[in-house]
Parts: C-alpha cells; structure tokens; sequence
C-alpha cells in the first residue's frame, strides 16, 4: 500500500492488507495525533487498509 | 466499528467517552458541544457579533464554520504574516472559505498585513528588533485582534484553541509555576476594561484530532502545513507528552483541563476578579490607547524599535 505522511511530505510503501491500528504501530505514531484518511474518508483502527490501496496519515497536532 | 448511534460504520472512535461516531453523527456531536462551551461558559448570545481570528488551519476554519451552521452572526480575521510561502498558502486558504462558504451566510473576512505596520513580514521584523519570531508574532495577533474586534465594536473574539491547546499551556504553566497566567487560561475573559474585547475559545471542548475529524468530514478544506517557524515548539513536547498520557489512560487531557477549571470556579469566589485587577494595572497606552501595563504597550515599543532600527 501507499502511504502518504505531512511534515514533511512524503511517500512510503508498507505490505498489506494491514489493520490501521498495526499501521500505527509500524510506523511508531500515537493514533492520538493523527488520522487515517482512504480518499476523503477517515478510517477507525480496527479497519483493514488492503495492499492496492493508498492512505494518507495525517498529523492533527499544531504548534503554534 | 459501528456508530454507537445509528447503524452506520463508525469513522472515529473516541476512547475518552468510550463511544464512535459516523460521520453525521459526529458532526452533531461536536457541534452539540460547542453549544455546550458556549452556554456554559456564557461566551455570547444569538445577538452578539463575533469576530473569530482565523489563520486557515483546522481550529480557526471549523470554528468559523461551526459558528456558521449555529447560526451565530460571525465575521473572521486572518492577519498575513508575509512568511514567503506559508502565508500565500494559509491566505489562499481562508479566501477559498470566505468564497464558498461564508459568504453565503452573509459573513465576511477582513485581512491585516504585518507588512502594513512593519513595512516588513514577521521574520525581518523580528530580525530587526532582536526578539525570537513567534514571541514578536504573538505581540502582533493579540494586538491586531483586540483592536479590529474593539474598533469594529463586535461583542467578542473568538479563537480556535482546543482541549489540547488548554492541556498543553496548562501544563506549560504548571511545570514552571506561573501562576499569574493561570487566571487568564479560562475559555472566557472578560472585557475588563475600554479598549479590551471579550475573549473566547468555543472548541475547548474538543480535542484536537476531533476538530481535525469534523474538518475533514464536514470537507473544510484546511492547511494541513504548519508555520515553518513552529518546528521545535515546546507546545509540541508537552501535546506529545499530554497523548502518550491520553493513550494509557483516555480521557487525561480533559480530567486535567477540566479539573483546573473547576477549581478555578471555586477560587474565584475568594479571590479578586480579573476585571478588577486589571482595571487596577492598566491604563491605555500613550501611543495608540490600547491597555497595557507600561506606559507604552508592548506593540508601539515594538513598532518604534523597527522604526529606529531601519534608519
Ligand atoms: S509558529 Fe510562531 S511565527 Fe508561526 S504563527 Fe505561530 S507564533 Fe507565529
Ligand atoms: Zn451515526
Ligand atoms: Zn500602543
């Protein structure tokens, strides 16, 4: 699957099909400050994001 | 994950009520809860006009869009910082929403340049007077804020900070015992003297990655950049640290907001009022009339450094 991260922008490529939460875990991030997003639609933790799909993970934390 | 209120499929969990919502559901949610903040914090009524700084970030444009759909008469702000790249785009931003969806709902947008006052963006400006970016930055928005929304008579400004916001200088606050500015950390401050406008932060309620789920369901089309110049931020250590604490035990950014302001209420019974404090300690500055403590405010001595620094 591709994966989309902000700050800075960038591309990665994780093997699917994979839980969001065991996304989470892979890339080390508290689900906390960020949100999943398939298209224009945000995904829970406990949904299965498959290899041909792309996601945007995407930081909810400001720091002004 | 299903919607703890209707059959659909859930597109958050919220750990810290123990509950997930579908998008819909969720929009009622959040927007139940600003209510919430307003009425409980007696921020403004239906009558009052609102003035809420915008910077073209989640917080600022689902707060304006919220306060939209609630139906209360609301105006925006947004000060252009002339930081090259990030201002453009954080401008173009608040324009597109003012264009396609506030001025449907008959509220507009009034923009302030930095550049206006300083001849300058922020970074030279800063440069110049020798202060950090952000601290020069924070001087201006709280100036340029209180003096539209006090000149254009409206009845309160309001901000986009959230529950984590709150937390976070909360803490701040509390590691380092600055007890003199845990008065002013309330989600409503008095317009305690002329020249002051009443202060309010609606979406104190939520957490940040809330407001950030209203936003993308609702499709308010947000910066999700940040200011180049927030790398670093002590904010972000503490709202990191804040969520490792959150992901163990959910529900602690608001216990711990919440309790403070609790316990603030009760305080205030016995203790000196904000307004009459500062009608003790300020008096209007004798360059532009603003309140201040000195005898002039902090952004004249500002603007009068950068003069003299040029020349
Ligand atoms: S990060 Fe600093 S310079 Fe950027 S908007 Fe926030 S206070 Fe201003
Ligand atoms: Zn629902
Ligand atoms: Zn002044």
């Amino acid at each position: 699957m591709k994966v989309h991260l902000s700050h800075p922008n960038r591309d990665i490529e994780l093997q699917g099909p994979k839980r969001v939460a065991d996304i989470f875990k892979e890339l080390q991030l508290i689900p906390e400050a960020f949100l999943i997003i398939r298209g224009q639609d945000l995904m829970t933790e406990d949904e299965i994001v498959k290899d041909e799909d792309s996601i945007e993970v995407r930081p909810v934390i400001s720091g002004g | 994950m299903r919607c703890r209120k209707c059959p659909q499929r859930a597109v958050l969990g919220m750990p810290r009520h123990n509950t997930a919502y579908c998008g819909p559901c969720l929009t009622e949610f959040v927007r139940t809860q600003v209510q919430k903040a307003i009425k409980a914090q007696t921020m403004f009524s239906p009558e009052d006009r609102i003035l809420v700084a915008v910077s073209g970030g989640k917080d600022s444009l689902t707060l304006w869009e919220i306060l939209l759909k609630l139906g209360y008469r609301t105006d925006a702000l947004y000060v252009d910082l002339g930081i090259a790249g990030y201002s453009e785009r954080s401008h173009e931003k608040v324009e597109r929403f003012a264009r396609d969806v506030a001025k449907a709902c008959g509220s507009k947008l009034i923009i302030h340049t930095v550049e206006e006052d300083a001849g300058a963006g922020i970074k030279e400006l800063a440069n110049l007077i020798k202060r950090p970016t952000c601290s020069a930055c924070g001087t201006i928005k709280r100036y340029q804020f209180n003096r539209v929304a006090w000149e254009n008579k409206y009845d309160v400004m309001a901000t986009g900070h959230n529950l984590d916001d709150e937390a976070a200088r909360l803490l701040g606050n509390v590691l380092n015992w600055q007890e003199e500015y845990l008065q002013k950390q309330s989600p409503t401050l008095p317009a305690s003297v002329e020249g002051f406008s009443k202060k309010v932060k609606p979406l104190y309620r939520m957490t940040e990655r809330e407001v950030a789920a209203y936003a993308v369901v609702n499709r308010i089309d947000y910066l999700v950049e940040e200011c180049p110049m927030s790398k670093g931020a002590k904010m972000l250590v503490y709202k990191d640290v804040l969520n490792r604490l959150e992901a163990e035990s959910p529900g602690t950014k608001h216990r711990f907001y919440w309790g403070f302001l609790e316990k603030q209420k009760k305080a205030a019974e016995s203790t000196p009022s904000m307004t009459d404090s500062d009608q003790a300690t300020l008096l209007p500055c004798e360059t532009c009339g603003q309140p201040t403590t000195a005898g002039t405010c902090t952004f004249c001595r500002m603007m009068a450094r950068a003069k003299t620094a040029t020349h």
